[in-house]
């Protein structure tokens, strides 16, 4: 070991940049297996964009888990529950969002964004308050109570806007593709990609260049050591927990409008695709999660274009691959 | 004794309960005439056993797995696709059987081996990830199990409702190939429970708790905890494909909802919790109070959703309609992991004692 002197900088830890290669590299061995240079910019849009909005709902899931060690598996009634919320806003406005013009649509769209977050966030503190509390440190009953969470949560939904499907259509202004050359983006992509970057941008920004952050990335770490200096993590993490249920109602709002439609068993879904996210970036890491997104998605367009059938399966064989690479996912965080 | 494997219930009222519901089940073909009733006990009988599977892994080995509505699954389509591609005949049942355990038994090794080296967490995550995917599988394979339809099949002659095997007789009674199926659901069921009774009795069984209690502990004492859950997560995969074939062939038929939506997870969530994790007496009677529940509280249900609609209330309706009871298991699921961790046959033993029994 060499002798450090007081004034030198500390030793920066290595940067592991794997992981971040992955999805480019995933991106360039498409090119030659699509063909078209058209067609894969189209695809990596895509997947750009879905990885985006499974991103901003995963993304809570894996803070909660690293920050206090607890499995949300009711984490899937905060998506269902904001995209239902937004449709409180929308539809009474369907003909401003049938207006063809940005400002209008996004006047209304950006209220029932909000008011999702609001709600999915507000019920977060009740989860937490009701389901995790009593449970705190059980694993088991953890699942338990946050499955039962979920089944009470999706039912409730089906008891008060019915079992049918709502349809949820896109705003004019986003209707439609950007054209570049022969190359076509959906403009509602564009937008979900810029949502979910600016959120991505914002999270890391929080938690990289604050106090709040530092605390939050020291308790990840060791949350006894954080109580230690006189803390107080619980009050910390009911912020982490209601943020990543806004952000999952966010995330819900975004998908539904993505398949322009809304339904509660939308949950059931999206619960087992966040988990294969948050298990492939490592459970706890933000970085990890965002890649995970990505290339799940990536695989979901990439498979979907060229091996149809394989899509089933494909996000299993890609935790299995990812997992024999790294047992712990990209990135292991915590030291659990 | 011998037969319970050194654990009996232990406790009076526990004893009298299993009694009665395990006489119920011997004489409902006569007891109860009509073939809602022998459905109800059929059922009970069948998931029972896939309960008391379930309960080897949550109750004595602590691992919360997503997947066993999938080996419960393969055991139904493997039955229904032999049956159906190679006519009703016995080979075909032998076939399915033969083909079926050893799938159930390798898929849950291979689960196994691959996501029980890490935190239980993981298991459970991937469980759900791998049953989810078997289930979009099943449902889209649609040459092979018939997909969203599912397969329905014949049985073999001696098992057809049609057969009279004594024909009505001085009381009245008649057997027919319908009530030997019956008994057949009812024998194999039986035995499997016992086999897992046997099971979590031996010291292969202690090991599991010792691995639930406290796993770290366990490995440092030389036990080689991969194995034990591994092995224990086959042995629970064999015995839900068994009850799995037991539900195709009672049904004549195999298909998703029967054998592999979420909601029978569930279900088999619900029945574990409320009979009571680590005890496999539990399964018996948390199949029979939630079979029954779901049969009959259904209808009691619907009265209620109809005289809140002509009362003209406002979302009562709604959340008591017949389609809406899931909603009131989950409550009273949250309510008993809350209140009763320990469900009714961990009331039952310790009637004074919250925190006493399998879980923790």
């Amino acid at each position: 070991m060499t002798e450090l002197a007081a004034t030198d900088p500390l030793p920066k830890p290595k940067r592991d940049i794997a992981p971040i290669l992955l999805p480019i590299a995933v991106a360039l061995v498409m090119i030659p297996l699509i063909g078209s240079p058209s067609t894969w910019l189209t695809l990596t849009a895509a997947s750009l964009a879905m990885g985006m909005m499974i991103f901003i709902m995963a993304s809570g899931l894996t803070l909660v888990f690293g920050l206090m060690d607890v499995l949300n598996f009711g984490h899937g009634a905060f998506i269902a529950v904001g995209a239902y919320v937004a449709t409180l806003v929308l539809a009474p406005f369907a003909a401003s969002l049938q207006a063809d013009s940005l400002w209008i649509n996004l006047a209304v769209l950006a209220p029932a964004a909000l008011l999702s977050m609001a709600v999915s966030g507000a019920l977060g503190l009740i989860v937490e308050r009701v389901l995790i509390l009593p449970v705190y440190g059980q694993h088991l009953k953890q699942i338990l109570m946050t499955t039962g969470g979920l089944i009470v949560a999706e039912q409730t939904l089906y008891a008060v806007w019915g079992p049918q499907i709502i349809p949820m259509p896109l705003p004019t202004s986003l209707r439609g593709s950007f054209i570049l050359g022969d190359v076509a983006i959906a403009k509602y992509r564009g937008l979900a990609t810029l949502i979910g970057l600016a959120v991505f941008i914002a999270i890391q920004l929080v938690l990289n260049r604050t106090k709040l952050g530092l605390l939050i990335r020291a308790g990840v770490e060791n949350r006894e050591m954080v109580e230690a200096l006189g803390y107080r993590i619980r009050r910390l993490f009911l912020g982490v927990f209601m943020t990543g249920s806004a952000l999952a109602g966010l995330g819900g709002v975004m998908w539904a409008l993505y398949r322009e439609q809304v339904h509660a068993s939308m949950s059931d879904d999206l619960t087992v695709l966040i988990f294969i996210v948050v298990i492939i970036g490592g459970l706890g890491s933000i970085g990890g999660c965002f890649i995970g997104a990505i290339l799940v998605a990536m695989i979901a367009n990439y498979g979907g274009f060229l091996v149809p059938k394989l899509a089933l399966v494909s996000n299993i064989l890609l935790m299995v691959a990812i997992l024999m690479w790294r047992p712990r996912g990209l990135y292991a965080v915590t030291s659990r | 004794m011998m037969i319970l494997s050194g654990d009996p219930p232990k406790s009076r009222v526990l004893t009298l309960v299993l009694v009665l519901i395990i006489l119920a089940l011997v004489a409902t073909p006569f007891l109860f005439p009509g073939a809602k009733a022998l459905n109800v006990a059929a059922k009970i009988c069948v998931f029972a056993a896939l309960v008391a599977s379930y309960d080897l892994l949550l109750g004595y080995t602590g691992s919360v797995s997503f997947a066993h509505t999938m080996f419960y699954g393969i055991g139904s389509y493997a039955i229904a696709i032999a049956l159906y591609g190679m006519g009703p005949n016995w080979g075909a049942v032998a076939t399915g059987i033969v083909v079926g355990l050893p799938l159930a038994a390798l898929l849950a090794l291979a689960i196994g081996l691959f996501s029980l080296r890490v935190a239980a967490i993981f298991f459970a995550m991937i469980t759900l990830a791998v049953a989810s995917a078997f289930q979009v599988l099943a449902s889209q394979l649609s040459w092979l199990t018939g997909g969203e339809d599912g397969r329905s099949f014949q049985l073999p002659e001696l098992l057809r409702p049609g057969t009279v095997l004594i024909s009505k007789n001085l009381m009245g009674f008649e057997v027919n190939g319908r009530i030997l199926t019956y008994y057949l659901v009812f024998a194999v069921s039986a035995l499997m429970i016992l086999a897992l009774l046997r099971v979590v009795n031996s010291p292969f069984g202690r090991v599991l708790q010792a691995i639930r209690e406290n796993r770290f502990r366990a490995e440092a004492l030389g036990f080689r905890t991969v194995f034990h859950l591994s092995y224990a997560n086959c042995i629970a995969a064999l015995v839900a494909a068994g009850a799995g074939i037991l539900n195709a062939l009672w049904l004549r038929y195999a298909g998703p909802d029967t054998s592999l939506s979420f909601s029978i997870m569930l279900d088999i969530l619900l029945m574990v919790v409320i009979g009571g994790m680590g005890t496999i007496y539990g399964a018996i009677i948390g199949a029979t109070i939630f079979i029954l529940a779901q049969n009959y509280l259904q209808a009691l249900m619907g009265v209620a959703a109809k005289a809140a609609s002509e009362a003209g209330l406002p979302l009562l309706p709604g959340l008591l309609h017949p389609d809406r009871w899931l909603l009131w298991l989950g409550l009273l699921f949250i309510a008993s992991v809350y209140f009763f961790p320990t469900g009714v046959v961990g009331r039952l033993r310790n009637p004074g004692d919250k925190s006493a029994g399998g879980s923790h």
